[in-house]
Formats: structure tokens, sequence, C-alpha cells
């Protein structure tokens, strides 16, 4: 990541939630030649539907014919692009660091409490924490650690929902 | 609810969608629905391919705007079908392909004959669905059938393993389905009716340029009314043909690659142009930025994703083309003031086609054969092509004057599309002559399907426009690649009067211009099909042509 032009542009999307939905979504983007930054996925209050954020890189034509695509597809119930000044954004991170040395050690648990993370477990090696943002900071954080050691990083993907009264 | 088997309620489905002909072929996976289907009045049209009784399927649904119904055993069945569902798929035609699948239990195991074909067919089918239970099955097929036939048309496939067709289950059939995610709306908006209704009135130069759509909505009348009132000069994509009588004063053509001259002329000069159900496909526009520098384009579209995703426009309606006709005139009718008499440019670009060279040598020119051909048949006779040059000189020469009488595999170009479709056609319409223009390397993918219309009494006509070559491939070489022709000479190809014979057809081979018509005068008349072998030079091009990344305003008008 990093060295972006644009700002990642954001769509939720309410879905059915059956086997292979996933797949005719991800099918369409692959398709269409859009290309997924980042997806999140699950089911909502109505278990019969699942909620899909999905985070692309591209300009305003092209999302808004990928939106345009996504409405079409029939599984696809309702769909929104998300105006970044009127949502809130968020991800979560998992991320496991080299701490040997107590340096290390000590500045993992420090960036861990800057930005508010939780420290799942911990031996002698290494220190698996949880931290959550917007994918931003978690960038951020990640630029930070990564002096220390990454042993190994998995990210949930960009999920949002917008403030206020709006709603999708 | 009523207990049966799943074949049973399948095939009862079908029957209260009011299915009357299947078009497929049988297998493993299909026995208890074939089983079934023997004691239904519904009429089965055995292919020999499953691509060959798909285009049938297809071109049955073209000709009556009602759903064709395909049907494939699982695996190789269901991959047969893949080309005549992305053919049906991408000219917005309603079809609805129904596969048989291995037993659940294995599924996913690599099972004898098991194809992921929800996979497989997930591009290029506008939804598919594989049913789970045999209770699915009968609002599997409702939906099927509602969204292929509802909104923008267009391809359906329907997986059904072979266990849910043989267990029972307590069955309900719904008068309805409902859909949370699907509810195409026809309605126009009225706002954005009446922006668009200003521009057209305040247009100097309209012109019109109409597309599949307003066939697929019927909006023919209201199409001619709208040139009418605008005097606008009405161009056609491939797919439009027959929207508006090819012989009405206002009518340009074809618009494209190998549009008319009045048409790639006219289109470029328009200050604004009304685009109805066209998708602005790269072989109509040309180069984009020529097609639209000096004009602004109001776009209908029953398809919101058309909208600006090959041309910016200035305004749109989303909505049927009809009702959005409908609007625009009531509107336009009260607004316009201007009058202009720009339409009388068309006779400038008018290029007469040289009737004299009817022959060149031991051949007939294809545009005289076609043209021929148009005056020999009645005016509500329907026609299909295949792909190539024989297309385009059917789209060129041969006038259609009503919608849905004029068929071709226009998004995908799929070879071997027409002759199967003419059949399906044929099956619609028993009553009206049906011909296929073709070419002799497009008739041989898909020939074998002579022997379903010798089976089923359907005695279609198919020209060979007999030139020895992928024709169109060879134009391309000759003009662009130096004459280096590479893989497309047909050195091979049958007798096709024997050909034709050995199926029990009747063939003949032509020899001039009166040949050919008292060939097509008989095989109108025949109760067999008729293959008419005509024999066309290898050399000869179909002109005009924009080169290909030019714009219309280069369209060239002969090959030099
Ligand atoms: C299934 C398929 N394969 C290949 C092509 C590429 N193609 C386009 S036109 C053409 C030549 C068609 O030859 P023929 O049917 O003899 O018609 P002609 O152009 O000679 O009239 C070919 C090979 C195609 N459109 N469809």
């Amino acid at each position: 990541m990093g060295g972006r032009l644009m700002p990642l542009s954001t769509v939720a999307f309410l879905v059915e939630n059956q086997p292979g939905v996933l797949f005719k979504v991800s099918n369409l983007f692959r398709r269409r030649g859009f290309n997924i930054e980042s997806i999140a996925v699950g089911a909502v209050e109505d278990t019969r539907y699942a909620r899909m954020t999905i985070s692309v890189d591209a300009d305003t034509k092209t999302m808004n014919n990928m939106v345009d695509q996504l409405d079409k597809m029939v599984e696809v119930i309702k769909i929104k692009r998300l105006d970044p000044l009127r949502t809130i954004m968020r991800e979560l991170l998992l991320v496991k660091l080299s701490t040997n040395d107590p340096m290390a050690r000590e500045d993992a648990l420090r960036y861990i409490n800057n930005q508010h993370g939780l420290v799942l477990d911990i031996d002698e090696e290494n220190i698996m924490a949880e931290v959550t943002g917007e994918p931003g900071e978690l960038d951020q954080f990640l630029e930070y650690v990564k002096s220390i050691g990454i042993v190994e990083m998995s990210r949930t993907g960009i999920t949002a929902l917008e403030k206020g009264r709006l709603q999708l | 609810m009523t207990e049966m088997t799943g074949s049973r309620a399948f095939v009862k489905a079908l029957e209260k969608q009011g299915v009357e002909h299947i078009f497929g072929v049988s297998g493993g996976a299909l026995i208890p629905i074939c089983d079934e289907l023997l004691d239904s009045d519904m009429r089965f049209i055995l292919g020999r391919h499953e691509q060959g009784s798909t285009h049938m399927a297809d071109g049955y649904a073209r000709v009556l705007n009602k759903v064709g119904v395909a049907i494939a055993t699982s695996g190789p069945g269901a991959t047969n079908v893949v080309t005549g569902l992305a053919t049906a798929q991408i000219d917005s035609s309603p079809v609805v392909a129904i596969t048989g699948q291995v037993n659940r239990a294995v599924i996913g195991t690599d099972a004898f004959q098991e194809c992921d074909i929800i996979g497989v067919s997930a591009s290029v089918t506008k939804y598919n669905i594989q049913v789970r239970t045999p209770e699915e099955i009968p609002y599997a097929v409702k939906r099927a059938f509602h969204i292929a036939n509802t909104g923008r048309k267009g391809a359906v496939l329907v997986d059904i393993p072979k266990d849910c067709t043989t267990l029972s289950g307590d069955m309900v059939f719904p008068d309805k389905v409902e859909f949370r995610g699907y509810n195409p709306n026809p309605v126009p908006n009225s706002q954005e009716l009446d922006w668009a209704a200003k521009i057209l009135s305040d247009a100097q130069r309209p012109v019109i340029m109409a597309g599949g759509g307003v066939i697929a909505s019927g909006a023919s009348k209201e199409l001619v009314e709208m040139a009418e009132l605008l005097m606008a000069p009405t161009a056609t994509s491939l797919m439009g043909k027959g929207a508006i009588p090819g012989d009405h004063p206002l009518a340009l053509g074809l618009c494209g690659m190998h549009g008319t001259m009045q048409a790639n002329m006219i289109v470029p000069k328009s200050d604004v142009l009304l685009v109805v159900g066209a998708r602005f496909s790269d072989r109509t526009t040309g180069k984009i930025a020529d097609f639209t520098a000096n004009t602004r384009i109001v776009h209908i579209d029953i398809d919101q994703s058309e909208i600006d995703k090959n041309v910016e426009t200035v305004t749109r309606v989303v909505g049927d083309a009809k009702l959005a006709l409908q609007g625009l005139i009531d509107r336009v009718k009260q607004q316009r003031l201007i009058s202009t008499d720009w339409h009388k440019r068309i006779d400038e670009f008018r290029c007469v086609f040289d009737y004299e060279t009817e022959k060149n040598g031991k051949y007939l020119r294809a545009p005289a054969v076609v043209r021929a051909l148009r005056e020999e048949m009645p005016r509500d006779a329907i026609v299909t092509t295949e792909v190539g040059q024989n297309q385009m000189w059917a789209a060129l020469h041969y006038d259609a004057y009503e919608p849905r009488t004029f068929f071709t595999s226009g998004g995908l170009g799929t070879m071997g599309w027409g002759f199967p479709a003419s059949i399906g056609a044929k099956a619609a319409k028993p009553d009206v002559p049906v011909v296929d223009i073709a070419g002799d390397g497009s008739f041989g993918m898909t020939e074998n399907s002579m022997a379903t219309a010798v089976e089923e009494e359907l005695p279609v006509i198919v020209v060979v426009l007999n030139n020895n070559v992928l024709g169109m491939v060879a134009q391309w070489q000759r003009l662009f690649y130096d004459e280096r022709y590479s893989a497309v000479k047909l050195k091979g190809n049958p007798d096709f009067v024997k050909l034709a014979e050995a199926y029990g057809a009747e063939g003949v081979r032509v020899e001039s211009l009166d040949h050919f018509r008292t060939a097509v005068r008989r095989a109108k008349e025949a109760d067999v099909p008729t293959v008419i072998d005509v024999p066309i030079h290898p050399d000869e091009n179909v002109m005009p042509m924009v080169p290909p990344g030019m714009g219309l305003n280069d369209t060239l008008w002969e090959a030099d």
C-alpha cells in the first residue's frame, strides 16, 4: 500500500447470504477489470443477508460503472457509495512481532499502547497484538513496527457505517 | 402442496410458463426429465450439438419475444451450451438453459460428467442458480423465467442435480416470485424526460440511432413517430435493424464499421444524437473521440449500467424505450419550434449500389444476391445471418421492413449462430419463410443442425455465400496485412449440394442471378430445407468500411 494518488473509494452493499454470492461479486470485479483493494463481509442482523464493504482504487467514472454493475446483480439488494466525510471506517489488524530483544519488546508495547491496541499473546519470542483504527492509522502503525520485525500479519479489510441518520 | 417427483415438478413448472418448445440434447443426468417430457405436450426438438440447440432456443426467443428453453446434460452437455448463452446474453435475448448435474452427494468430487457449470457460466449469464432440493425446482424455474424475460432481457441457467429430479417432495408452484435485489423499473423519470425533451426540441441537426432495445421493447412505432416529429435521419446499430423500415425516407441504414455511407457521414454531423436502446459498441461508433466530437448525446436505455459506460452523454433517460419515447414525443410536440430541412442532406451522401456488375467471371456479386433475395421475400420474411462478410452484406443490402425480422449475433459475433437460429425461428413461425444468409466457414460450424431441421420438418433456406475462404478475416489480411493470407483458405469445403442431399434436404448451386431467384422461389415452396450454394469471388470485399481505429468520417467507399 502507500503511494496512492487518489483516496480509495468505498462501497457498501447488502447481498443475499448464499453460497456462491461472494464468487459472483469477485468474478464481476475480475471480469470488468476493477481492482479490489480490500473486501470485508459478514452477515447482518437478518442472517439471510450479508453486508459487503469493498474499497477500490478507481476514478469516478469507473466507480460509477462499478456501482451500476453491482446493482444489476440479482443477488445485490442495495448498494451505496460511501461519502468519506459522513462515514466511519475501521479496519482490524492482527500482527505478530518478533520481540526476542527486550528493547524491541518495549518498543512494540509502546506502539501498541499508543494505538490503543491489545496484546493477545506473548511469549519469549513474539507478541501478538490486535489493533483497530482507520485504514490509514494501521498503515502508519505498520510503518512504525516494521523495524521491530513483523513475523506475520492479517488485516480484515475496511468495514464502514455511515454516521447519524444515514444508512444503506 | 402436492407430492410429486422433481422431474414431474420441473415439467409442470415449464408448462405453467407456457413453454411449447424445448431445444436440446439428452444425457444421463437428464433421463428422468426426458422421461417425464414424454407425457407432456411440449415439443422436444432434438439437436445434434448443444451449441446448435441453444442457438435454436435463442432464435426462437428473438422471433417470439418469449423465453426460449435450451436443455443439456451435465458436463460436456453443459459446457457446449456456453457459447449459446454468451451469444444470447450479450444480445439481450431471453433464453433459459437447463442443465443436468451429477447427484448432490458427489458434487465437488470430480464425478463422471461433473462440471461446475455455475462457475463456468457466471460471466455469460444474467443469473444462474443451482437447485439444492427437489422442492426448489418450481421456484428456480419461475425465477429463471422472470429474470430472463424482464428488464434488460438475457440468459439464465438453472442447474439441476439428478437426484433432485428423481426424489419426490411436497411441491408448491408459486404464482409470483419476489426478489429484494431485482426490480427493474421500466418507467422513466419525468425530470429526465423533461431535460432530454428540452435538448431534442432545440436541436438544429437531430439524428437518431436506434439499437436492439427499440425492438426488444416494441417501440418501433414510437421511434418512427419521433423521427418524423424531429425530421431526424435515423440510423440503426446492427441489433437495431428493422426498428425503422429500411425503405422509410428518413432511414439511413446501418451505422458503424460497415455502415452505409449516408449513416456514417450524417451521424457525426448531428448536433444532437438521440440514441435509443443501443450500447455504443466499438463496432458501431468507430473511434469514440470522433463519434462524440460535435454532438450532444441523449441516451435512452433500460440498463442504467450502459449509461456513460462507453460514451459520455449530456442527458439520459433510464427506462423502457417505448415508454421513454412516448414521454419524449408528448413533450417535444409541445416545445419544438424549430423546423429544419437538414434531413435533405441524406441524399448528398447516399451511395447507390452498382447494380450493373452482378457477375464477376463465374462468380456472383454478393450484394446483388442479397438484394435479389430481398425482392423475392415477402416483407415479413425472417432473415438470420452468420458472421463475417455474409453478415455485413446482409446488414447493408437486405432491408428489414419490420422489427423482429432480421436477426444476427451482433454482440458476440458467433459463427454458426445463424443456421440453428433460423431453425428456432421457423419453429416459432412455421408459416413465414426463414432464410439464413451464411458464409461457408460459418455454415460448417453448425451445419449438423440440418438433421434437426429435416427431422422436425422445418424447411429453412440457407443461402451460402460461398467464397471458399474465411472471408472477413481474409479481407483484413488483404487490406491491412499485405495480402498475407494465413489460416483462412477453406480448400476442404464439402460440396454443399451433396451435403444437403445427404441430410435429405434440397441442394442447388446457382450460376446466375436469375437462377438464384428461381432457386429461392422453389425453396420457399419446398417442404424440406434448401441449401443454395452461391459462388462468390474469394477477393470480394465488403464496402463501405471504416478502417479499424478510425472514425465514421473516415469511411472508405472503395478498397484502395
Ligand atoms: C466461432 C467463431 N470463430 C471465429 C470467428 C472469427 N471470424 C470472424 S469472421 C470469420 C470468417 C467467417 O467466414 P465465413 O463464415 O466463410 O464468412 P465470410 O466472411 O466468408 O462471409 C472468422 C473466422 C468468429 N467470429 N466466430
